[in-house]
């Protein structure tokens, strides 16, 4: 790999706290390498009207990752951990693969304190005001944090009602940013939490 | 007599050298036609153009072989000059690098496969790869992607161009470890080689006619570095009015790729986000088997995959997938004016492509590299002379 002391440090410590562990398996990867898989490519799923097809990645324990590779089959990862740069791009590559940035939680810690926020990032101005944003993201990263706050009914009741929403389908809810309005709107969420 | 002068004129007509030095004659030669003619001892010194080959590391070799296969069977006049240079396998040294610097210099035009790069730090920061590209001054990767007709991906009839520069940004091998457990790693932007690269992205642009121009930053965090590049492609853009010109963040355009790559054409970019938006992009036409890719110097053409790496677990066992070499091998044909072969050869692994009846692993076939390539051969035109000829 080409930048042999900085990213080889970060190795290094992952395989040593690796060692602590020795139930979950490690791997690495190179972030530009290329494996060609035996396998037929597989390439990107989304949510759909007919279902959620998500493809549950948590950016967590593992080491650089191939963008080829997650195109093409994205189901060999677990769990995936990487420095700032290439997390920022796996982030939103993956987002992407299961639906864009307005469906995809994430959270941010540190040892005191926990912050819960969108998955991939992104400002998103050219929607401010048009009323066409997607609330998935946010409201299932709400959830997360009554989880955080252990309040599990609250949460769940709460994350399921927006799966339910996006199950049922009859809100249709575009993958692109920037593209026509949409007929979503927060009536038919309240209608799908008071179903409950 | 006369059918030997005829030839020779033919020859000489429809190939034109690249340099006075493809007339003399070749020290080393790999390629030797087992056809018993009496041309075949001057088609070699005087109409055969020279070509470094590198076979690298991993399935290159076997690549390699593919390719020399498929260029015997359609008589091409191209002569290979073998080097093998190799960190892994330790045959790498200065004077093979040497050796492979004074070869291309010559030659000018090479094909070469990966180098692979240990993940070991043996002393040195950058690898043989790196020191080659830079010593070459490659310093544009044109990586054309482009859907191949009959295999299915979930996007299809893709057609990018990701142009990247290649000799500075985060690949700099600038490397050090200030304290004890933090290293800094310089990330280095030029005024000269962003104005440069930019220059040779609207170039390209224009020529083939493409009409957008995105280049890929991540200037919000990299002010300074990332700033100055987008600056650069901002003013060579102005010299370009016909060509629309945009920016977007590296993050935003890994989400756009996999959701919409239809709104992109030509994508220009530094160094590291050119890696993996090449590799990103072979996995959305079918891998890194099936892309090829180029670099370019102001003198030399060295022809590559596109997504470079050395597949070390497929060694021996004949599954690779020829198809990306065959298509960089055809590119270099094009490169060399050898219009006829070039589109003979690309017709022949796109008409195998499309049949689909045999395909390597990785496309979801079962057939392995060997039939793959006897695939193409076949797919050659019949009315070759030498086709089948072994």
């Amino acid at each position: 790999m080409d930048r042999k002391l900085g990213d080889g440090l970060f190795l290094q410590c992952c395989e040593e706290i690796a060692e602590l562990y020795p139930k979950i398996k490690f791997d690495t990867m190179i972030i530009d390498n290329c494996c060609m898989q035996v396998r037929p490519s597989l390439c990107v799923h989304s949510l759909s009207a007919e279902g959620e097809q998500g493809v549950e990645f948590t950016s967590l324990l593992h080491a650089h990752i191939s963008p080829c590779q997650l195109v093409q089959n994205p189901y060999q990862f677990d769990v995936l951990v990487m420095p700032n740069l290439y997390g920022n791009i796996i982030d939103n590559l993956a987002a992407g693969l299961v639906g864009g940035a307005g469906v995809v939680p994430g959270e941010s810690y540190s040892a005191e304190y926990a912050v819960f926020e969108m998955g991939a990032r992104h400002p998103f101005a050219q929607a401010v005001g048009r009323n066409i944003a997607n609330p998935t993201a946010m409201l299932l990263s709400a959830s997360n944090m009554l989880r955080h706050l252990n309040l599990e009914y609250h949460s769940n009741m709460i994350a399921d009602a927006v799966k339910k929403v996006i199950k049922v389908g009859k809100v249709s809810l575009e993958r692109l940013w920037g593209s026509r309005p949409q007929n979503y709107s927060l009536g038919n969420l309240n209608w799908g939490l008071l179903s409950l | 007599m006369a059918a030997l002068s005829s030839v020779r004129w033919l020859t000489r007509a429809l190939v034109a050298a690249p340099t006075p030095g493809a007339w003399r004659g070749l020290g080393t030669s790999a390629v030797s036609h087992s056809v018993s003619r009496s041309q075949a001892e001057d088609v070699k010194v005087e109409g055969a153009f020279p070509v470094t080959m590198v076979p690298g590391d991993g399935v290159g070799p076997e690549l390699m072989h593919a390719v020399k296969e498929v260029f015997k069977a359609a008589s091409v006049p191209v002569e290979f000059q073998e080097h093998y240079l190799s960190e892994v396998q330790n045959m790498a040294s200065e004077e093979k690098l040497e050796q492979v610097l004074s070869s291309m210099k010559e030659n000018k035009v090479a094909l070469i496969g990966k180098i692979h790069t240990p993940m070991e730090y043996k002393g040195d920061l950058a690898s043989y790869d790196m020191r080659l590209r830079r010593k070459l001054d490659l310093f544009a990767n044109v990586v054309h992607v482009k859907s191949l007709s009959g295999y299915k991906t979930r996007h299809n009839n893709l057609d990018l161009v990701i142009i990247r520069e290649q000799t500075e940004g985060e690949y700099s091998s600038l490397e050090h470890e200030s304290a004890k457990g933090v290293i800094e790693c310089l990330k280095i932007i030029t005024r000269t080689k962003s104005q440069r690269i930019a220059k040779f992205a609207f170039d390209y642009a224009t020529k083939k006619g493409r009409n957008k121009v995105t280049a890929v930053h991540k200037a919000n965090i990299m002010k300074l570095g990332d700033g100055l590049f987008l600056q650069c492609c901002e003013e060579i853009a102005e010299l370009y009015p016909k060509i629309k010109f945009d920016t977007m963040i590296i993050d935003n355009c890994c989400m756009q790729l996999v959701q919409n790559p239809y709104q992109f054409d030509v994508l220009v970019m530094p160094n590291l986000y050119g890696n993996i938006i090449d590799n990103l992009a072979a996995g959305l036409v079918g891998g890194a088997g099936v892309v090829p890719g180029e670099s370019y110097s102001a003198e030399y053409a060295v022809f590559e995959m596109g997504a470079r790496h050395p597949f070390a677990q497929a060694v021996g066992r004949n599954i690779a997938n020829p198809t990306a070499m065959l298509l960089s091998a055809s590119n270099m044909l094009r490169h060399l004016n050898l219009e006829y072969h070039s589109n003979m050869i690309a017709d022949a692994v796109k008409k195998v492509i499309k049949v689909g009846k045999v395909r390597t692993p990785d496309m979801g076939g079962y057939a392995t590299c060997r039939d793959f390539t006897e695939a193409v051969i076949d797919a050659l035109p019949q009315a070759h002379p030498y086709k089948g000829v072994k």
